[in-house]
Protein backbone atom coordinates (compact mmCIF):
# COMPACT_ATOMS: atom_id res chain seq x y z
CA UNK A 1 0.00 0.00 0.00
CA UNK A 2 0.93 3.56 -0.18
CA UNK A 3 -0.12 6.19 1.79
CA UNK A 4 -1.24 9.34 0.22
CA UNK A 5 0.02 12.81 0.92
CA UNK A 6 -3.79 14.00 2.10
CA UNK A 7 -3.83 10.89 4.17
CA UNK A 8 -0.31 12.14 5.91
CA UNK A 9 -2.04 15.16 6.48
CA UNK A 10 -5.17 14.11 8.29
CA UNK A 11 -3.28 11.88 10.43
CA UNK A 12 -0.91 14.67 11.48
CA UNK A 13 -3.52 17.11 12.15
CA UNK A 14 -5.10 14.09 13.95
CA UNK A 15 -2.47 14.03 16.38
CA UNK A 16 -1.59 17.97 16.30
CA UNK A 17 1.56 17.48 14.73
CA UNK A 18 3.12 20.45 12.15
CA UNK A 19 4.99 18.62 9.55
CA UNK A 20 7.06 19.97 7.32
CA UNK A 21 6.52 19.43 3.14
CA UNK A 22 9.70 17.42 3.02
CA UNK A 23 8.72 15.31 6.10
CA UNK A 24 5.19 14.75 4.83
CA UNK A 25 7.11 13.08 1.59
CA UNK A 26 9.52 11.39 3.73
CA UNK A 27 6.80 9.97 6.51
CA UNK A 28 4.47 8.72 3.49
CA UNK A 29 7.06 6.31 2.39
CA UNK A 30 8.32 5.18 5.45
CA UNK A 31 4.89 4.58 7.00
CA UNK A 32 3.81 2.90 3.80
CA UNK A 33 7.03 0.94 3.94
CA UNK A 34 6.25 -0.37 7.64
CA UNK A 35 2.18 -0.47 7.13
CA UNK A 36 3.17 -3.07 4.35
CA UNK A 37 4.94 -5.14 6.68
CA UNK A 38 2.83 -4.92 9.29
CA UNK A 39 0.07 -6.57 6.71
CA UNK A 40 1.68 -9.51 7.28
CA UNK A 41 -0.73 -10.13 10.27
CA UNK A 42 -4.05 -9.81 7.92
CA UNK A 43 -2.51 -13.37 7.07
CA UNK A 44 -3.04 -14.88 10.38
CA UNK A 45 -6.26 -16.48 11.64
CA UNK A 46 -7.56 -15.03 14.55
CA UNK A 47 -10.96 -16.27 14.58
CA UNK A 48 -12.45 -16.58 18.01
CA UNK A 49 -9.16 -15.23 19.87
CA UNK A 50 -9.67 -12.33 22.49
CA UNK A 51 -7.19 -9.52 22.59
CA UNK A 52 -4.45 -8.89 24.82
CA UNK A 53 -5.04 -5.24 26.18
CA UNK A 54 -2.69 -5.31 29.13
CA UNK A 55 1.09 -6.55 29.94
CA UNK A 56 -0.59 -8.70 32.55
CA UNK A 57 -4.37 -9.59 31.65
CA UNK A 58 -6.88 -10.48 33.56
CA UNK A 59 -7.11 -7.95 36.46
CA UNK A 60 -8.89 -4.50 37.30
CA UNK A 61 -8.04 -2.16 40.17
CA UNK A 62 -9.88 0.95 41.48
CA UNK A 63 -8.86 2.53 44.51
CA UNK A 64 -11.32 4.23 46.67
CA UNK A 65 -12.12 7.53 46.08
CA UNK A 66 -10.11 9.49 49.17
CA UNK A 67 -8.76 13.06 48.87
CA UNK A 68 -5.25 12.37 49.52
CA UNK A 69 -2.34 14.90 49.47
CA UNK A 70 -1.17 16.31 45.80
CA UNK A 71 1.75 17.34 44.22
CA UNK A 72 2.60 20.88 45.26
CA UNK A 73 1.25 23.30 42.94
CA UNK A 74 3.83 25.83 42.99
CA UNK A 75 6.73 23.34 42.31
CA UNK A 76 4.17 22.16 39.70
CA UNK A 77 3.66 25.66 38.02
CA UNK A 78 7.90 26.02 38.02
CA UNK A 79 7.78 23.60 34.75
CA UNK A 80 4.95 25.99 33.00
CA UNK A 81 5.94 27.34 29.80
CA UNK A 82 3.74 30.75 30.59
CA UNK A 83 1.48 31.20 34.70
CA UNK A 84 -0.26 33.68 35.94
CA UNK A 85 -2.54 33.71 39.44
CA UNK A 86 -1.41 30.05 40.06
CA UNK A 87 -2.63 28.76 36.82
CA UNK A 88 -1.33 27.61 33.48
CA UNK A 89 -1.30 30.25 30.86
CA UNK A 90 -2.25 29.21 27.00
CA UNK A 91 -3.09 31.04 24.67
CA UNK A 92 -6.95 30.85 23.61
CA UNK A 93 -8.73 27.30 21.95
CA UNK A 94 -12.36 28.57 21.54
CA UNK A 95 -13.23 32.15 19.73
CA UNK B 1 43.46 -3.49 46.52
CA UNK B 2 41.08 -3.52 42.91
CA UNK B 3 40.25 -0.12 41.80
CA UNK B 4 37.13 1.22 42.97
CA UNK B 5 35.71 1.26 40.12
CA UNK B 6 36.08 -2.08 39.56
CA UNK B 7 34.02 -3.35 42.53
CA UNK B 8 31.33 -5.86 42.00
CA UNK B 9 28.30 -4.31 44.31
CA UNK B 10 28.71 -7.45 47.12
CA UNK B 11 32.28 -6.36 46.84
CA UNK B 12 31.74 -2.80 47.27
CA UNK B 13 29.28 -2.74 50.26
CA UNK B 14 31.32 -5.13 52.40
CA UNK B 15 34.11 -2.85 51.20
CA UNK B 16 32.06 0.44 52.46
CA UNK B 17 31.08 -1.27 55.51
CA UNK B 18 34.74 -2.38 56.92
CA UNK B 19 36.10 1.10 56.26
CA UNK B 20 38.45 -0.17 53.77
CA UNK B 21 37.02 2.06 51.18
CA UNK B 22 34.46 5.29 51.92
CA UNK B 23 31.45 6.07 49.69
CA UNK B 24 33.42 9.62 49.03
CA UNK B 25 36.25 7.64 47.57
CA UNK B 26 33.82 5.15 45.69
CA UNK B 27 31.29 8.17 44.13
CA UNK B 28 34.73 10.29 43.68
CA UNK B 29 35.98 7.58 41.66
CA UNK B 30 33.19 7.12 39.51
CA UNK B 31 33.27 10.99 39.22
CA UNK B 32 36.79 10.99 37.83
CA UNK B 33 36.02 8.07 35.71
CA UNK B 34 33.13 9.76 34.19
CA UNK B 35 35.05 12.75 33.95
CA UNK B 36 37.91 11.11 31.58
CA UNK B 37 35.82 8.87 29.10
CA UNK B 38 32.79 11.12 28.94
CA UNK B 39 34.18 13.02 25.93
CA UNK B 40 34.76 10.05 24.34
CA UNK B 41 31.56 8.11 25.17
CA UNK B 42 28.63 10.68 26.29
CA UNK B 43 26.50 8.38 28.43
CA UNK B 44 25.37 10.95 30.54
CA UNK B 45 22.43 13.46 29.86
CA UNK B 46 23.04 15.42 33.07
CA UNK B 47 25.37 14.66 36.21
CA UNK B 48 25.30 16.16 40.23
CA UNK B 49 28.91 15.86 41.89
CA UNK B 50 28.43 18.29 44.54
CA UNK B 51 24.81 16.66 45.04
CA UNK B 52 26.50 13.05 45.22
CA UNK B 53 29.80 13.82 47.40
CA UNK B 54 27.48 15.68 49.95
CA UNK B 55 25.56 12.14 49.96
CA UNK B 56 28.13 10.06 50.45
CA UNK B 57 29.58 12.27 53.01
CA UNK B 58 26.38 11.31 55.01
CA UNK B 59 26.72 7.83 54.35
CA UNK B 60 30.34 7.59 55.58
CA UNK B 61 29.41 9.14 58.51
CA UNK B 62 26.54 6.44 58.99
CA UNK B 63 28.93 3.78 58.10
CA UNK B 64 31.52 5.00 60.37
CA UNK B 65 28.61 5.19 63.18
CA UNK B 66 27.68 1.91 62.70
CA UNK B 67 31.10 0.88 62.89
CA UNK B 68 32.01 2.38 66.30
CA UNK B 69 28.27 0.38 67.48
CA UNK B 70 29.34 -2.60 65.44
CA UNK B 71 25.88 -2.27 64.37
CA UNK B 72 25.03 -3.98 60.86
CA UNK B 73 21.44 -1.99 60.97
CA UNK B 74 22.26 -0.23 57.81
CA UNK B 75 20.21 0.43 54.22
CA UNK B 76 21.67 -2.47 52.33
CA UNK B 77 22.80 -0.35 50.01
CA UNK B 78 24.52 2.72 51.77
CA UNK B 79 26.84 5.07 50.13
CA UNK B 80 26.70 2.87 46.78
CA UNK B 81 26.95 5.36 43.39
CA UNK B 82 24.07 4.46 40.73
CA UNK B 83 23.08 6.17 37.47
CA UNK B 84 19.50 5.95 36.36
CA UNK B 85 18.04 6.57 32.45
CA UNK B 86 17.12 10.02 31.85
CA UNK B 87 12.93 8.50 31.11
CA UNK B 88 12.70 8.43 34.93
CA UNK B 89 12.00 11.29 37.52
CA UNK B 90 14.38 11.77 40.03
CA UNK B 91 13.09 14.78 41.67
CA UNK B 92 16.26 17.43 42.01
CA UNK B 93 17.49 16.33 39.01
CA UNK B 94 15.96 17.52 34.86
CA UNK B 95 14.50 14.28 33.06
CA UNK B 96 14.13 14.89 29.26
CA UNK B 97 13.67 11.83 28.37
CA UNK B 98 15.89 12.47 25.08
CA UNK B 99 13.36 15.02 23.83
CA UNK B 100 14.12 18.59 23.26
CA UNK B 101 10.23 18.88 24.40
CA UNK B 102 10.94 18.08 27.51
CA UNK B 103 13.90 20.43 27.65
CA UNK B 104 14.55 22.03 31.17
CA UNK B 105 11.87 19.92 32.93
CA UNK B 106 12.52 19.58 36.42
CA UNK B 107 9.82 16.87 38.00
CA UNK B 108 7.65 17.32 41.03
CA UNK B 109 8.79 13.33 42.07
CA UNK B 110 10.75 10.70 42.22
CA UNK B 111 9.78 7.16 40.24
CA UNK B 112 9.33 4.64 42.90
CA UNK B 113 11.45 2.57 41.90
CA UNK B 114 14.60 4.55 42.31
CA UNK B 115 13.06 6.19 45.55
CA UNK B 116 12.95 2.93 46.51
CA UNK B 117 17.04 2.38 45.68
CA UNK B 118 17.36 5.62 47.65
CA UNK B 119 15.69 4.32 50.60
CA UNK B 120 18.19 1.72 50.34
CA UNK B 121 21.15 3.78 50.55
CA UNK B 122 22.50 4.58 46.94
CA UNK B 123 23.44 7.49 45.43
CA UNK B 124 22.06 8.42 42.16
CA UNK B 125 25.13 10.51 40.52
CA UNK B 126 23.37 10.94 36.86
CA UNK B 127 20.60 10.75 34.26
CA UNK B 128 21.90 8.65 31.39
CA UNK B 129 21.22 9.18 27.99
CA UNK B 130 18.02 7.61 25.56
CA UNK B 131 16.56 7.26 22.53
CA UNK B 132 13.61 9.62 22.66
CA UNK B 133 10.91 9.25 24.69
CA UNK B 134 13.10 5.73 25.14
CA UNK B 135 11.88 4.91 20.77
CA UNK B 136 15.07 3.38 19.49
CA UNK B 137 17.69 0.49 19.40
CA UNK B 138 20.72 2.68 19.40
CA UNK B 139 20.59 6.45 21.35
CA UNK B 140 21.13 7.65 18.28
CA UNK B 141 17.35 9.05 18.28
CA UNK B 142 18.69 11.63 21.51
CA UNK B 143 17.84 14.72 21.02
CA UNK B 144 21.31 15.47 22.93
CA UNK B 145 23.82 13.41 20.44
CA UNK B 146 24.36 9.52 20.57
CA UNK B 147 26.22 7.68 22.89
CA UNK B 148 29.43 5.50 21.64
CA UNK B 149 29.62 2.23 22.41
CA UNK B 150 32.89 1.49 24.43
CA UNK B 151 34.56 -1.67 22.87
CA UNK B 152 34.37 0.46 19.56
CA UNK B 153 33.51 4.02 19.93
CA UNK B 154 32.14 4.22 16.44
CA UNK B 155 29.72 1.70 17.26
CA UNK B 156 26.42 2.27 18.83
CA UNK B 157 25.64 1.19 22.23
CA UNK B 158 22.35 0.20 21.69
CA UNK B 159 18.79 1.34 22.99
CA UNK B 160 17.39 2.82 24.05
CA UNK B 161 18.77 2.40 27.30
CA UNK B 162 22.23 2.35 25.71
CA UNK B 163 23.36 5.88 28.18
CA UNK B 164 23.57 3.06 31.45
CA UNK B 165 25.01 0.08 29.28
CA UNK B 166 27.51 2.32 28.32
CA UNK B 167 28.30 3.77 31.54
CA UNK B 168 28.15 -0.05 33.31
CA UNK B 169 30.90 -1.16 30.80
CA UNK B 170 32.94 1.35 31.17
CA UNK B 171 32.91 0.97 34.69
CA UNK B 172 31.71 4.89 35.09
CA UNK B 173 28.72 3.28 37.68
CA UNK B 174 28.39 -0.41 39.19
CA UNK B 175 24.67 -0.18 37.96
CA UNK B 176 22.61 1.71 36.33
CA UNK B 177 18.14 1.49 36.09
CA UNK B 178 17.01 1.06 32.42
CA UNK B 179 14.14 0.64 31.21
CA UNK B 180 12.63 -2.10 28.40
CA UNK B 181 9.77 -1.66 26.20
CA UNK B 182 10.72 -3.66 23.76
CA UNK B 183 14.07 -4.66 23.94
CA UNK B 184 15.83 -1.67 25.56
CA UNK B 185 17.54 -2.82 28.41
CA UNK B 186 18.02 -6.42 27.46
CA UNK B 187 19.86 -5.31 23.16
CA UNK B 188 22.24 -2.86 25.32
CA UNK B 189 23.29 -5.25 27.50
CA UNK B 190 24.08 -7.25 25.18
CA UNK B 191 25.73 -4.63 22.39
CA UNK B 192 27.68 -3.79 25.90
CA UNK B 193 28.34 -6.73 27.09
CA UNK B 194 26.80 -6.22 30.13
CA UNK B 195 23.85 -8.22 32.34
CA UNK B 196 20.39 -6.93 31.94
CA UNK B 197 16.55 -7.39 33.23
CA UNK B 198 13.67 -6.68 32.31
CA UNK B 199 10.97 -7.76 34.66
CA UNK B 200 7.92 -9.16 34.65
CA UNK B 201 5.27 -6.64 33.59
CA UNK B 202 3.80 -5.47 36.75
CA UNK B 203 6.74 -6.24 38.92
CA UNK B 204 8.29 -2.95 39.24
CA UNK B 205 6.23 -0.01 39.84
CA UNK B 206 6.06 2.02 36.88
CA UNK B 207 5.20 5.53 38.38
CA UNK B 208 7.57 8.09 37.85
CA UNK B 209 8.40 6.17 34.38
CA UNK B 210 8.08 8.43 31.27
CA UNK B 211 4.96 6.58 29.33
CA UNK B 212 5.97 5.07 25.93
CA UNK B 213 3.75 1.93 25.76
CA UNK B 214 2.04 1.47 28.83
CA UNK B 215 1.10 -2.29 28.53
CA UNK B 216 4.48 -2.82 27.75
CA UNK B 217 6.75 -0.55 29.62
CA UNK B 218 9.21 -1.97 32.86
CA UNK B 219 11.85 -1.08 34.80
CA UNK B 220 15.14 -2.85 34.48
CA UNK B 221 18.45 -3.21 35.85
CA UNK B 222 21.86 -3.06 34.15
CA UNK B 223 24.96 -4.02 36.24
CA UNK B 224 28.13 -6.00 35.55
CA UNK B 225 26.60 -9.53 36.61
CA UNK B 226 23.38 -11.43 37.39
CA UNK B 227 24.04 -10.82 41.34
CA UNK B 228 24.61 -6.74 40.80
CA UNK B 229 21.37 -6.86 39.02
CA UNK B 230 19.61 -9.12 41.46
CA UNK B 231 21.14 -6.96 44.35
CA UNK B 232 19.21 -3.97 43.33
CA UNK B 233 15.81 -5.58 41.25
CA UNK B 234 15.01 -7.02 44.99
CA UNK B 235 15.13 -3.92 46.22
CA UNK B 236 13.26 -2.33 43.75
CA UNK B 237 10.43 -4.29 43.37
CA UNK B 238 7.20 -4.61 44.95
CA UNK B 239 3.50 -3.22 44.60
CA UNK B 240 2.97 0.23 44.37
CA UNK B 241 -0.62 1.85 45.14
CA UNK B 242 0.20 4.81 42.86
CA UNK B 243 0.96 2.25 39.82
CA UNK B 244 -2.27 0.67 39.10
CA UNK B 245 -0.25 -2.23 36.80
CA UNK B 246 1.93 -3.04 39.93
CA UNK B 247 1.59 -6.28 41.08
CA UNK B 248 0.35 -6.91 44.92
CA UNK B 249 2.60 -9.00 45.67
CA UNK B 250 5.66 -8.50 47.90
CA UNK B 251 9.33 -8.21 46.23
CA UNK B 252 10.98 -11.39 44.93
CA UNK B 253 14.26 -12.53 47.26
CA UNK B 254 16.02 -13.92 44.37
CA UNK B 255 18.14 -15.62 46.49
CA UNK B 256 21.57 -17.18 44.36
CA UNK B 257 22.72 -20.55 45.48
CA UNK B 258 26.53 -21.15 46.39
CA UNK B 259 27.08 -23.43 43.72
CA UNK B 260 26.93 -23.51 39.92
CA UNK B 261 24.45 -26.40 39.76
CA UNK B 262 21.40 -26.27 37.37
CA UNK B 263 20.47 -29.81 37.75
CA UNK B 264 16.57 -30.34 37.60
CA UNK B 265 15.68 -27.52 35.33
CA UNK B 266 15.00 -27.63 31.44
CA UNK B 267 16.16 -25.34 29.21
CA UNK B 268 14.18 -24.58 25.86
CA UNK B 269 15.73 -23.14 22.72
CA UNK B 270 13.66 -22.12 20.27
CA UNK B 271 13.83 -23.09 16.77
CA UNK B 272 12.31 -19.39 15.69
CA UNK B 273 15.16 -17.30 16.86
CA UNK B 274 17.72 -18.91 14.73
CA UNK B 275 16.57 -17.14 11.74
CA UNK B 276 18.38 -16.42 8.65
CA UNK B 277 20.94 -13.18 8.73
CA UNK B 278 21.63 -14.06 12.42
CA UNK B 279 25.15 -13.28 12.30
CA UNK B 280 26.70 -16.58 12.61
CA UNK B 281 29.12 -15.72 15.79
CA UNK B 282 25.74 -14.19 17.52
CA UNK B 283 24.38 -18.22 16.66
CA UNK B 284 27.81 -19.91 17.44
CA UNK B 285 28.63 -18.19 20.94
CA UNK B 286 24.85 -18.79 21.89
CA UNK B 287 24.58 -22.49 21.44
CA UNK B 288 27.91 -22.45 23.30
CA UNK B 289 26.69 -21.16 26.39
CA UNK B 290 23.61 -23.44 25.78
CA UNK B 291 25.85 -26.43 25.95
CA UNK B 292 27.99 -24.50 28.79
CA UNK B 293 24.06 -24.32 31.01
CA UNK B 294 23.86 -28.20 29.99
CA UNK B 295 27.19 -28.77 31.60
CA UNK B 296 26.22 -27.62 34.78
CA UNK B 297 23.26 -29.94 34.67
CA UNK B 298 20.33 -28.10 33.18
CA UNK B 299 18.53 -30.46 30.62
CA UNK B 300 18.14 -28.69 27.05
CA UNK B 301 15.68 -29.25 24.67
CA UNK B 302 14.29 -27.84 21.18
CA UNK B 303 11.27 -26.06 21.27
CA UNK B 304 8.62 -23.97 18.80
CA UNK B 305 7.37 -20.30 19.10
CA UNK B 306 5.05 -20.65 16.29
CA UNK B 307 4.02 -17.11 16.08
CA UNK B 308 7.43 -15.56 16.54
CA UNK B 309 7.61 -13.99 13.34
CA UNK B 310 4.38 -11.54 14.02
CA UNK B 311 5.97 -10.16 17.23
CA UNK B 312 7.41 -7.49 15.42
CA UNK B 313 4.27 -6.24 13.45
CA UNK B 314 2.31 -6.43 16.44
CA UNK B 315 4.88 -4.83 18.26
CA UNK B 316 5.04 -1.58 15.91
CA UNK B 317 1.55 -1.19 16.18
CA UNK B 318 0.49 -1.87 19.63
CA UNK B 319 3.80 0.35 20.52
CA UNK B 320 3.07 3.17 18.27
CA UNK B 321 -0.62 3.27 19.36
CA UNK B 322 -0.14 3.33 22.91
CA UNK B 323 2.65 6.15 22.43
CA UNK B 324 0.34 8.38 20.12
CA UNK B 325 -2.05 8.33 23.35
CA UNK B 326 0.66 8.79 26.22
CA UNK B 327 2.57 11.88 24.02
CA UNK B 328 -0.55 13.56 23.68
CA UNK B 329 0.63 15.25 26.92
CA UNK B 330 3.41 17.10 25.35
CA UNK B 331 1.72 20.07 24.03
CA UNK B 332 3.15 22.80 25.55
CA UNK B 333 0.61 24.02 28.33
CA UNK B 334 1.96 22.62 31.26
CA UNK B 335 5.83 21.80 30.50
CA UNK B 336 8.49 21.97 28.07
CA UNK B 337 9.33 24.67 25.58
CA UNK B 338 6.29 26.47 23.83
CA UNK B 339 5.98 27.76 20.16
CA UNK B 340 4.77 31.10 19.41
CA UNK B 341 1.03 31.07 18.50
CA UNK B 342 -1.99 33.29 18.98
CA UNK B 343 -3.90 30.20 18.85
CA UNK B 344 -4.03 27.07 21.05
CA UNK B 345 -4.25 24.59 18.49
CA UNK B 346 -1.65 26.40 16.30
CA UNK B 347 0.39 26.24 19.44
CA UNK B 348 0.00 22.38 20.16
CA UNK B 349 0.81 21.69 16.39
CA UNK B 350 4.03 23.66 16.33
CA UNK B 351 5.02 22.95 19.60
CA UNK B 352 4.82 19.27 18.85
CA UNK B 353 6.25 19.56 15.13
CA UNK B 354 9.36 21.57 16.92
CA UNK B 355 9.40 19.53 19.93
CA UNK B 356 9.73 15.94 18.52
CA UNK B 357 12.65 14.00 16.44
CA UNK B 358 11.93 11.88 13.38
CA UNK B 359 11.43 8.27 14.88
CA UNK B 360 9.06 10.14 17.76
CA UNK B 361 6.67 11.75 14.90
CA UNK B 362 6.76 8.33 13.09
CA UNK B 363 5.24 6.46 16.14
CA UNK B 364 2.89 9.25 16.86
CA UNK B 365 1.76 9.05 13.22
CA UNK B 366 2.14 5.71 12.76
CA UNK B 367 -0.18 4.93 15.87
CA UNK B 368 -2.41 7.20 15.16
CA UNK B 369 -3.42 5.65 12.08
CA UNK B 370 -3.43 2.35 13.31
CA UNK B 371 -6.23 3.54 15.92
CA UNK B 372 -7.64 5.71 13.48
CA UNK B 373 -11.62 4.94 12.27
CA UNK B 374 -11.68 2.29 9.20
CA UNK B 375 -8.37 1.12 10.50
CA UNK B 376 -8.67 0.34 13.92
CA UNK B 377 -10.11 -3.25 13.21
CA UNK B 378 -7.07 -4.44 10.89
CA UNK B 379 -4.06 -2.99 12.32
CA UNK B 380 -5.05 -1.76 16.21
CA UNK B 381 -7.64 -5.02 17.04
CA UNK B 382 -5.91 -7.43 15.01
CA UNK B 383 -2.23 -6.46 16.80
CA UNK B 384 -3.97 -7.23 19.90
CA UNK B 385 -5.48 -10.62 19.12
CA UNK B 386 -2.07 -11.90 17.30
CA UNK B 387 -0.25 -10.32 20.89
CA UNK B 388 -2.87 -13.74 22.46
CA UNK B 389 -1.04 -15.93 20.11
CA UNK B 390 2.37 -14.90 20.83
CA UNK B 391 1.47 -15.13 24.33
CA UNK B 392 -0.24 -18.40 24.49
CA UNK B 393 3.47 -19.84 22.74
CA UNK B 394 5.33 -18.79 25.31
CA UNK B 395 2.18 -20.00 28.02
CA UNK B 396 2.58 -23.60 26.13
CA UNK B 397 6.55 -23.81 26.06
CA UNK B 398 6.67 -23.15 29.69
CA UNK B 399 4.50 -26.34 30.62
CA UNK B 400 7.43 -28.27 29.29
CA UNK B 401 10.63 -26.32 30.10
CA UNK B 402 11.90 -23.64 33.08
CA UNK B 403 13.46 -21.14 30.46
CA UNK B 404 14.04 -20.49 26.88
CA UNK B 405 17.49 -19.36 25.80
CA UNK B 406 18.05 -17.00 22.56
CA UNK B 407 19.66 -14.54 21.24
CA UNK B 408 19.26 -11.31 22.55
CA UNK B 409 19.85 -9.64 18.83
CA UNK B 410 20.97 -11.05 15.36
CA UNK B 411 24.15 -9.03 15.41
CA UNK B 412 26.37 -7.31 17.69
CA UNK B 413 26.71 -3.63 17.52
CA UNK B 414 26.48 -1.97 14.81
CA UNK B 415 28.10 1.34 13.38
CA UNK B 416 26.81 4.71 14.05
CA UNK B 417 24.55 5.51 11.07
CA UNK B 418 24.62 1.99 9.74
CA UNK B 419 20.61 2.24 9.44
CA UNK B 420 20.61 5.80 8.32
CA UNK B 421 17.45 6.73 7.54
CA UNK B 422 15.61 3.18 7.48
CA UNK B 423 13.29 2.88 10.57
CA UNK B 424 12.39 -0.60 9.32
CA UNK B 425 15.82 -2.08 9.07
CA UNK B 426 16.31 -0.32 12.71
CA UNK B 427 13.12 -2.16 14.28
CA UNK B 428 14.48 -5.52 13.13
CA UNK B 429 17.39 -5.57 15.75
CA UNK B 430 14.61 -6.24 17.60
CA UNK B 431 13.31 -9.29 16.47
CA UNK B 432 14.42 -11.19 19.92
CA UNK B 433 13.41 -9.01 22.43
CA UNK B 434 9.58 -8.06 21.47
CA UNK B 435 8.24 -11.08 22.31
CA UNK B 436 8.98 -11.14 25.71
CA UNK B 437 7.26 -7.48 26.57
CA UNK B 438 3.88 -8.78 24.44
CA UNK B 439 3.66 -11.71 26.84
CA UNK B 440 4.66 -9.63 29.78
CA UNK B 441 7.55 -11.98 30.71
CA UNK B 442 11.00 -11.87 32.43
CA UNK B 443 14.24 -11.62 30.31
CA UNK B 444 17.77 -11.64 31.46
CA UNK B 445 20.65 -10.56 29.17
CA UNK B 446 24.35 -11.51 29.78
CA UNK B 447 27.43 -11.71 27.85
CA UNK B 448 28.67 -15.00 26.51
CA UNK B 449 31.63 -14.37 24.63
CA UNK B 450 33.06 -11.97 21.92
CA UNK B 451 32.38 -11.79 17.69
CA UNK B 452 35.65 -11.54 15.81
CA UNK B 453 35.98 -8.06 16.25
CA UNK B 454 36.15 -7.69 19.67
CA UNK B 455 32.12 -6.87 20.06
CA UNK B 456 30.03 -8.90 22.93
CA UNK B 457 27.83 -11.02 22.50
CA UNK B 458 24.43 -11.48 24.80
CA UNK B 459 22.05 -13.98 25.27
CA UNK B 460 18.57 -13.84 26.88
CA UNK B 461 16.85 -16.15 29.06
CA UNK B 462 13.19 -15.43 29.01
CA UNK B 463 11.59 -17.25 31.53
CA UNK B 464 7.34 -17.23 32.76
CA UNK B 465 5.47 -14.87 34.62
CA UNK B 466 7.67 -13.94 37.77
CA UNK B 467 10.11 -16.53 37.15
CA UNK B 468 13.08 -13.97 37.69
CA UNK B 469 14.17 -16.32 40.29
CA UNK B 470 15.43 -18.88 38.50
CA UNK B 471 16.99 -17.22 35.72
CA UNK B 472 19.06 -15.13 37.63
CA UNK B 473 19.77 -18.68 39.51
CA UNK B 474 20.96 -19.58 35.74
CA UNK B 475 22.90 -16.38 34.48
CA UNK B 476 24.56 -16.27 37.99
CA UNK B 477 25.72 -20.34 37.63
CA UNK B 478 27.11 -19.62 34.19
CA UNK B 479 28.99 -16.73 35.37
CA UNK B 480 30.42 -18.13 38.07
CA UNK B 481 32.09 -20.71 35.41
CA UNK B 482 32.94 -18.16 32.83
CA UNK B 483 34.15 -14.54 33.13
CA UNK B 484 32.71 -12.54 30.19
CA UNK B 485 30.73 -10.36 32.32
CA UNK B 486 34.00 -9.51 34.23
CA UNK B 487 35.77 -8.17 30.67
CA UNK B 488 36.24 -4.74 30.41
CA UNK B 489 36.98 -2.44 27.40
CA UNK B 490 40.38 -1.25 26.69
CA UNK B 491 38.96 2.71 27.01
CA UNK B 492 42.43 3.62 29.51
CA UNK B 493 45.16 3.85 26.62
Amino acid sequence: MSLKPQEVEHIAALARLDLSDEEKERFAGQLSAILDYAARLQALDTTGIPPTSSGLPGRSVLRPDEARPGLDLEQLLQNAPQAQDRQFRVPPVLD
Amino acid sequence: MAEPTDLSIAEAVQSLRSGEISSRELVAACLARIDRLEPRLHAFLALAPEAALQQADRADERLAAARRRSSTDLPPLLGLPVAVKDVLCVQGMPATSGSAILKGFLPPYTATTVARLLQAGVIVIGKTNTDEFAMGSSTENSAYGVTHNPWDTGRVPGGSSGGSAAAVAARMVPAALGTDTGGSVRQPASFCGVTGIKPTYGLNSRYGLVAYGSSLDSVGVLARGAADAAALLRLMAGYDPADATSLDLPAPKLPLPPDPDLTGLKIGVPEEYFIQGIQPEVEERVRGAVIQLSELGAEVRTISLPHTEYALPVYYLIAPAEASANLARYDGVRFGPRAASEDGIDMFRKTRGAGFGAEVKRRIMLGTYALSAGYYDAYYGQAQKARTLIRRDFEAAFETVDAIAAPVAPTTAFRIGQHGDDPLAMYLEDVFTLPANLAGIPGLAFPVGFDGQGLPVGMQLMGPALGEERLFRMAHAYQMVTDWHLRAPRLDE
